[in-house]
């Protein structure tokens, strides 16, 4: 957070970027060109020997920064302490996709890891011709280089200076984009930084407020938002009465075709005219089916897109071999809401005909992207500074807010800021997909599983894209009548059951509102992840009960990739699996090379239909390990958000509106609701790139807590979230 | 309009503003303060808290009529990194904030719990801090960090 700088000025906070050091390395003079191809993009060394590591993705609160700075510290034998992770700013580093899919470390570090190793050698090759010493005599400690008595340092050679050295690119941009280096990194066996429980960055500056989130920018001359959302799904404006914010100090509408705002001086005078202005919407006749019909409404839909992701042996034929057992099930999820913490907000400044965003969007090279085509300005043109926002699970209403901040910054000639009210982060932002997951299986008379089918149909889970790079997918772009270009696009379970015959397959649906829907649908934390293996784990446990076997065994008959069944005995044993009493449920997933097992022991509570997911067990495999602490903690979020989005969370909406506004309309898990303990096994492979951890764990626990259920009472819960009235209908029925 | 005189993190301000408008926007917009958050704007939240007179409060839905005169601590009064509160630094050994949009909640509600109640059982510190939101699902480290600061305060 060292490089923005808080001024005090006539009593109120205003952001300076007056440059300190690091930036002023980052952009210079005599700087090479911000491209991957350039070292210099992604290394700095400082004059004081302090090494700035400049990263094209962000960390959303878990601690990636720190597991870059482990990482770099580690390839250029620096110490942890002298590398600071410069992220989010897209004047100081490359597109490397923002926090997107748990590729923080798979994908963004792989890159840094091999920057900082390059950099080494480099360095080490420049010091051997310094020096006049073979580079292989050469020893690095701390950024200090030396053979006996011959010395140099990192600062020496190149501090404060570029490297000016090149790299080879894969000219891709985003998640893929790499570099391929002569430097080889070093080999996991001589690790001394990465690995170890290193603390995160961003805890202190949080605790003591001494720093501020996005909401907290503040520029001179500063106009506040309110960006206007019609009550009921509405594409088209008829009338605006400006008259009826008359009374309010400053205030003054701002509408460009049927996108709306109100903009005044003082933040409340803006709150006080968003509720008072008064806007004649075109309303939308029921949009929206019968909310208690939306699954049947999905079953009845038409297929847009149909893909049969994993096809093996025939199984329409070994499904309707003789004298197999059939089981079959469905299950069913909600829509459900990011719901970040805080409305989005984001601030934006247009200047000498070039825009500033700050914006809490966990994609900031493309809210530029997106900034840039909205305002047509040319990319350059456009800057966009992450700065942490109130939470971020993908695509959130943030994009939305950056793009707004722009569009009104440039209607009003002045620096704006804007912020949602709670309605706009829970009503109005993408939502995770309402989705049907259907799932057949055969057993035959030896209790073996000779057939097996789960197929997903539900809204694409990308309806919008999964960034603001496209006005199309933002709600200013779509309300100035852009339209949007879904993709459509689901996803299957992930695992590796071996079963002879099988077929796993999605189909995606209409959307019920092409543009400015609140139900549109967008990525939410582990996009389909929780939605599929709620329906898939819980499919395997009823076919692991058909069969008359125990839920783990069963698994690890079936599992042929042997680090899933590693992560299933695990969580086992650590459980105590076969002397845990009632109540418990075990689910295992991959995601994108990460393993993940879980066991839930739960208390239901007849009278009050609470489910109580009291103790958690997990065991996690994500190859190498770079920070054990910080993984830790990463995987208790993904647990206890993991249970709120299994036993309370579902976007409700009546004909023409999503009644889901705040928290009490859309509840999530509550401290009362809590584990008692999380139990966390981290297998470490020192020997498997490392892959993802922000996101798999999330996935299991649908299933775990829900199979759990099911232990606790014979009752199958097939439809989430496992609310207290719907436990207390299938319990009153049961 | 009316002016209104209050103290907040032992600084004397005083904000002119209509009476009904939150505590909360005199905070953030009149003196510039970083914190509290505005999370939801109903006191459903927690985002806002602050202490008024000593007792956690919403700043979101407090009324600035209901302030003239009062002492309000911010999160950033209650401790610094140099003379930190035992919560705030509970915070900082165990890690716990994700995202920390809704740390004013957690931190100065416990705070308000523990100054009363400084050895208040896992039941007793569930209940009093029923109602807050932690959206990244950081509740069991809360916890965590709220037991270790007892130890402190014991």
């Amino acid at each position: 957070m060292d490089r923005r700088e808080f001024l005090k000025t006539s009593g109120a906070l205003v952001v300076s970027f007056s440059l300190p050091p690091i930036e002023a390395l980052a952009q210079g003079a005599g700087k090479p060109a911000l491209v991957p191809t350039e070292l210099d993009s992604w290394i700095a060394i400082l004059p004081d020997g302090r090494v700035n590591a400049f990263f094209g993705k962000m960390d959303m609160g878990q601690g990636l920064d720190v597991a870059v700075a482990q990482i770099v510290a580690e390839e250029l034998d620096v110490g942890f302490h002298k590398v600071d992770v410069v992220m989010g700013d897209t004047l100081t580093s490359c597109n490397q996709g923002g926090a997107s899919g748990s590729t923080g470390v798979s994908n963004g570090a792989r890159l840094m890891r091999r920057a900082a190793a390059e950099a080494r050698r480099v360095l080490v090759e420049r010091a051997a011709e310094k020096l006049g010493v073979p580079a292989a005599e050469l020893k690095v400690a701390d950024g200090v280089i030396t053979a006996g008595e011959k010395k140099t340092s990192y600062s020496e050679l190149v501090g404060g200076r570029y490297f000016h050295h090149q790299v080879e690119w894969n000219k891709q941009v985003g998640n893929p984009m790499d570099i391929k280096v002569p430097a080889k990194p070093k080999q996991p066996s001589d690790y001394k930084v990465v690995g170890k429980p290193l603390p995160r960055r961003d805890v202190a500056w949080k605790v003591y407020g001494t720093d501020g989130f996005v909401t907290d920018v503040r520029r001179p001359g500063m106009l506040h938002a309110r960006v206007l959302r019609p009550p009921r799904v509405a594409c088209k404006v008829r009338s605006i009465d400006e008259a009826s914010i008359k009374g309010i100090r400053g205030a003054r509408v701002i509408r460009d075709k049927d996108f709306v705002a109100v903009v005044a001086p003082k933040e409340w005078d803006a709150v006080r005219a968003a509720q008072t202005l008064k806007v004649d919407w075109e309303p939308m006749a029921t949009p929206f089916p019968p909310m208690d019909q939306l699954y049947e409404h999905i079953r009845a839909a038409q297929v847009v897109k149909r893909a049969d992701e994993v096809k093996k042996g025939d199984v329409n034929a070994a499904l309707s071999a003789p004298g197999v057992k059939l089981v079959q099930a469905e299950y069913e999820w909600p829509f459900q809401s990011h719901a970040s913490m805080g409305p989005a907000c984001a601030v934006a400044e247009i200047k000498d005909g070039a825009c500033t965003v700050w914006t809490g969007s966990q994609k900031p090279h493309f809210v530029r992207d997106g900034v840039s085509r909205l305002l047509g300005l040319p990319e350059d043109k456009v800057r966009a500074i992450w700065i942490a926002g109130p939470g971020s699970y993908g695509r959130n209403d943030a994009g939305d807010a950056a793009m707004d901040a722009a569009f009104l910054a440039r209607a009003t000639g002045k620096p704006v800021r804007v912020q949602g009210m709670r309605a706009d982060g829970t009503a109005w932002d993408p939502k995770g997909p309402a989705c049907v997951h259907r799932a057949r299986a055969a057993i035959d008379a030896t209790g073996k599983v000779v057939a097996y089918e789960f197929v997903s149909k539900g809204f694409s889970r990308q309806h919008i894209a999964t960034n603001e790079s496209q006005p199309a997918d933002s709600l200013i772009g779509q309300t100035l009548g852009v339209p949007p270009k879904p993709n459509q696009i689901f996803g299957t379970p992930a695992e590796s059951y071996g079963f002879e015959n099988k077929l796993l397959g999605w189909e995606t649906i209409p959307q019920f509102v092409d543009h400015c829907s609140p139900l549109r649908t967008s990525h939410f934390r582990d996009p389909v992840g929780p939605e599929i293996h709620f329906g898939s784990e819980q499919f395997i446990d009823e076919l692991a009960r058909a069969a008359d076997e125990d839920p783990v065994a069963f698994r690890l008959r079936y599992l042929t990739e042997p680090r899933h069944a590693a992560v299933v005995k695990a969580v086992a044993e650590k459980s105590g699996w076969n002397s845990l009493g009632k109540g418990k449920g075990i689910a295992f997933a991959e995601r994108n090379g990460t393993a993940v097992a879980v066991v839930a022991q739960v208390e239901v509570d007849r009278a009050s239909g609470r489910v109580w997911a009291r103790k958690l067990w997990v065991a996690h495999d994500c190859g190498l390990i770079i920070n054990p602490e910080i993984l830790r903690t990463t995987i208790e979020g993904n647990v206890v958000q993991g249970l709120s989005r299994t036993l309370f969370e579902e976007v409700r909406f009546d004909r023409d509106s999503v009644t889901s506004v705040d928290w009490t309309s859309y509840p999530i898990l509550d401290i009362a609701d809590a584990p008692e303990s999380i139990d966390v096994t981290l297998i470490d492979r020192p020997e498997v790139a490392p892959s993802g951890a922000g996101e798999p764990t999330i996935r299991v626990i649908p299933a775990a807590v829900a199979n759990a259920f099911f232990d606790a009472t014979g009752v199958r819960l097939r439809r989430a979230p496992l609310s207290p009235e719907r436990v207390k209908a299938a319990l009153a029925k049961a | 309009m009316a002016t209104y005189r209050f103290t907040v993190d032992s600084k004397r301000v005083s904000v002119d503003a209509q009476p009904e408008m939150p505590l909360l926007y005199a905070l953030r917009d009149d003196l510039g303060l970083k914190n509290p958050h505005f999370g939801c704007g109903l006191a459903q939240c927690g985002a806002c808290t602050v202490h008024v007179n000593g007792e956690a409060m919403r700043s979101c839905v407090l009324p600035m009529s209901a302030v003239a005169g009062k002492t309000v601590t911010t999160i950033a009064g209650l401790g610094t990194p140099e003379k930190p509160h035992p919560l705030q630094a509970a915070y900082v050994a165990e890690g716990v904030p994700q995202c920390g949009y809704c740390i004013n909640g957690w931190v100065m509600t416990a705070a308000a719990v523990l100054k009363k109640n400084p050895k208040a059982s896992d039941a007793e510190l569930r209940d009093a801090l029923a109602g807050l939101k932690c959206r990244c699902g950081t509740h069991v480290a809360i916890l965590r960090a709220i037991k270790r600061a007892q130890t402190q305060l014991a």
